[in-house]
């Protein structure tokens, strides 16, 4: 089985060809070609043409393929969503400001037609809602189980404090309540919650200490704005060694328990229940990754 | 005939010579006995107790030195992009009335531009060098020039000095500061450059020394780089040099993301080639991602507790910072590559200026880079053969310099080439480079952000990466990854006339500047 995770996902501006053609080389986990904030408004065109032709002919190994369109209320939506589906190798659509459930069905009804229209194997194109408005953190539950599609849901920082009336602060105390929100949303929804950015790429330290207490919350990833934050991050989310241990030591336990036909196991004096054994996969998983780099 | 790398070369140029053509990177060093060369004399020259050295016209110090049409003249690049001296002596030389010289510095850079007027003029009529820029090297590339140009590595000039091959008759040496007598050095004065390292050669062998200073301090001028005993004349001048652009304050390192994944990847490498370790000797460019090795490598040296011999080149002020962590013994500077590094070749008894005979001729009894263990450089391109050219740019004009790069290539028990898979579209990985510069037979291991590729030869290295998650591919698969990306770019024409000649470091020729057809 093929281990996916999503420590991190860098935004690449869409109208900049030449990060586009490095997206794949930095060791990011995703890559967020943004179409939105980025791009200026008469290079939106450019930008999608160039995102779509670049997913379509480039190749990209070994990353997940995102793409962050601009928002359902503008006259871009329609034509994101469906030049870049066609472009025939897309993993995920995050959808920004998403503030209610319907906004995501409106999406997935596009993401059907497309996927039909351009033979895409139906389902495979995944729905990530951008939480960045107060209504969408009130509603992050709804949203975030309003598909079969969607297997992760975001924060944005700079939108949401914005709508709060507030000032995004290093801290991030304004934003402490909407991001346990969040990541308790995703968690009743059983999907991946990926943080906002980090403003400040030469403030390594201070990127250390948010990522430090985003993983804490419950986060499973951090969204980032410059390969130099990539490296940083992953070894926040690492596994300690004895967490390694534990882990394989369950997987063990697990198959051995499987194979001689034992219902209940324990490791190290303690049950080993469903949940349990998925952390042990998730953690051996993002060893062997770790490895990898 | 043809060199070992199929090179077409005549068997003589006119205004040349006879052409040697390049037969493997020791070939010519093992056979040199048999040979039999000598070091050709100095004109001996005598000095009354009392004479006087200090001028302040050039003009009639020039007519003193005895400088006839078609003789050669020398310069040294420590003043880089700053030099005012080369161009000031040319406008002399050009009022004077000179026909036919022959220029041959250490280098040329974008400060001399303005060479192409006097070659088509006629002062000059042959040009020596290690690097061509800007204008210059277009002019070159075009074929406008009658005799080819040469180009030699740092130390390949230097034996082409000492071998008698390149007869200076008058050398101009910029000199930062110097005392009444002509004791110079580079780290007092306001156009401080650090190591007077390439200018050291033509001080020993040229038969007149023409030191130029803006800065005439009392005797004696310590550090002595260059002696007394070496230098004829000393010439007075308001400013040797634009400070701004003989070198920036410290040179920093590159932020640029794809330079620092390279980087990284090379260290990592290193670490594991079976070369690092205690006393290990290092080497490593200027600036971008061979640069950032450096930070990387210092950085797992730090981490397992090693210490280095020494860090030998160009010295910047990054690597001073890294022997300041106590992570180097010892600096030998040949070229100093910022301000910063000033002050501590004048004050640390660790940090020594070389010339450049010491650091790389191979024709003396042991240049420094003969114990070189690892050396990081940079590539314009590189083919599947590990062939290098760090002169000819995409577009066929000689844009760059051969430095010491082949010099190293040769000595290091390890050469790791640095370089992005394509920039701006151009692939830098190639089925054949456009100039050879340095031969593949002496390169080891290529770097990029899309993979890394050993050369095959080394088989030690390729069983001491096994397992350690490096990634390393075939060349020839990491290209056909490459031109995937970018497709084939359409090649540049070229003509049949050669514009300039590759001068291996022995001597041998290993390629040829071809002339541009636009």
């Amino acid at each position: 089985m093929k281990f996916r995770t999503r420590r991190t996902m860098l935004y690449i501006p869409g109208n900049n060809p030449g990060m586009l053609q490095l997206a794949d080389i930095f060791g990011a986990d995703a890559v967020l070609f943004d179409l939105e904030d980025s791009v200026a408004p008469n290079e939106k065109d450019a930008a999608r043409d160039l995102i779509a032709n670049m997913i379509r002919f480039r190749e990209y190994e070994n990353i997940e393929i995102t793409v962050r369109i601009n928002p359902i209320d503008t006259p871009y939506f329609d034509r994101d969503v469906k030049e870049i589906i066609a472009s025939g190798n897309l993993d995920a659509i995050r959808l920004p400001k998403a503030n209610s459930a319907k906004d995501v069905k409106a999406l997935e009804k596009l993401i059907n037609k497309y996927e039909e229209e351009f033979k895409i194997e139906p389902g495979s194109i995944k729905i990530h809602p951008m939480i960045e408005t107060a209504i969408g953190v009130i509603q992050s539950y709804e949203i975030a189980s309003s598909s079969d599609r969607i297997d992760a849901i975001t924060i944005g920082g700079q939108d949401l404090t914005a709508n709060m009336g507030v000032s995004k602060t290093k801290e991030g105390k304004e934003i402490l309540w909407a991001r346990s929100q969040v990541v308790m949303s995703a968690k009743a929804a059983n999907v991946d919650v990926i943080d906002t950015i980090f403003a400040d790429i030469n403030d390594e330290e201070g990127l250390i200490e948010e990522t430090r207490l985003i993983k804490s919350l419950g986060f499973t990833g951090k969204a980032v704005i410059n390969p130099r934050q990539i490296k940083p991050i992953h070894a926040v989310f690492a596994p300690s060694k004895d967490e390694v241990e534990w882990a394989f030591e369950v997987i063990d336990a697990y198959e051995k328990a499987l194979k001689e036909g034992r219902g209940v196991i324990a490791v190290r004096g303690k049950m080993i229940d469903p949940p349990v054994r998925k952390r042990a996969q998730r953690i051996a998983g993002m060893a062997y990754l770790m490895e990898q780099e | 005939m043809k060199n070992k790398l199929g090179v077409k070369l005549p068997d003589h140029i006119d205004g040349i010579g006879k052409i040697l053509p390049y037969k493997g990177p020791f070939a010519r060093v093992r056979g040199l006995k048999k040979e039999g060369l000598t070091t050709t004399g100095v004109k001996m020259r005598s000095s009354l107790p009392g004479k006087k050295k200090v001028f302040k016209d050039l003009k009639k110090v020039i007519e003193l030195s005895g400088l006839k049409d078609g003789g050669t003249i020398s310069f040294h690049h420590h003043l880089r992009n700053g030099d005012f001296l080369l161009m000031n002596v040319m406008k002399v030389l050009d009022e004077m009335g000179f026909k036919d010289l022959i220029l041959s510095p250490s280098s040329l850079t974008s400060a001399h531009q303005g060479i192409v007027d006097y070659v088509r003029k006629g002062v000059v009529k042959r040009i020596c060098t290690s690097g061509l820029r800007g204008e210059l090297g277009k002019f070159i590339s075009k074929g406008n020039m009658e005799i080819p140009v040469v180009i030699r590595s740092h130390g390949g000039r230097a034996r082409a000095i000492k071998s008698g091959d390149v007869k200076i008759d008058v050398a101009f040496i910029g000199a930062p500061s110097s005392d009444r007598e002509g004791n110079l050095n580079g780290v007092r004065g306001p156009s401080a450059c650090g190591s007077l390292g390439y200018a050291m050669v033509d001080a020993e062998y040229a038969d007149c020394v023409i030191a130029v200073t803006d800065h005439l301090v009392d005797y004696p001028n310590t550090p002595i780089s260059i002696p007394q005993y070496q230098v004829d004349y000393i010439v007075l001048t308001d400013k040797l040099g634009n400070p701004d652009k003989i070198g920036s304050g410290s040179t920093r390192l590159t932020t640029n993301p794809v330079d620092h994944i390279i980087a990284e990847k090379a260290a990592k490498l290193i670490f594991n080639s079976g070369y690092f370790g205690n006393g290990m000797t290092f080497q490593t460019g200027a600036g971008g991602a061979s640069l950032a090795v450096a930070k990387y490598v210092a950085d797992i040296m730090e981490a397992k507790g090693v210490v280095g011999s020494y860090a030998i080149g160009g010295i910047s002020s990054y690597i001073v910072d890294i022997y300041k962590r106590g992570l180097f013994k010892k600096m030998f500077d040949v070229q100093s590559f910022d301000k910063g590094v000033v002050s501590s070749l004048l004050n640390n008894e660790d940090h020594l200026e070389i010339s450049a005979d010491f650091y790389a001729n191979p024709f003396n009894s042991g240049a420094i880079i003969n114990n070189l263990d690892v050396v990081v450089l940079a590539a314009y391109e590189i083919d599947t053969d590990f062939n290098v050219n760090v002169l000819v740019d995409s577009h066929g004009y000689a844009q760059g310099a051969s430095g010491g790069h082949s010099d190293t290539s040769a000595a290091a028990k390890l050469t790791v080439i640095v370089a992005p898979s394509f920039r701006a579209r151009i692939p830098t990985l190639v089925d054949r480079v456009n100039t050879i510069i340095t031969p593949g037979e002496t390169v080891d291991i290529l770097v990029t952000e899309r993979g890394i590729a050993v050369n095959p030869k080394r088989k030690d290295l390729l069983e001491n990466f096994k397992g350690k998650g490096l990634n390393i591919i075939d060349i020839c698969d990491l290209k056909k990854k490459v031109d995937k990306i970018t497709l084939k770019p359409r090649m540049v024409e070229f003509g049949d006339k050669i514009c300039g000649l590759i001068e291996y470091r022995d001597g041998t020729i290993i390629d040829t500047i071809d002339q541009v057809i636009e």
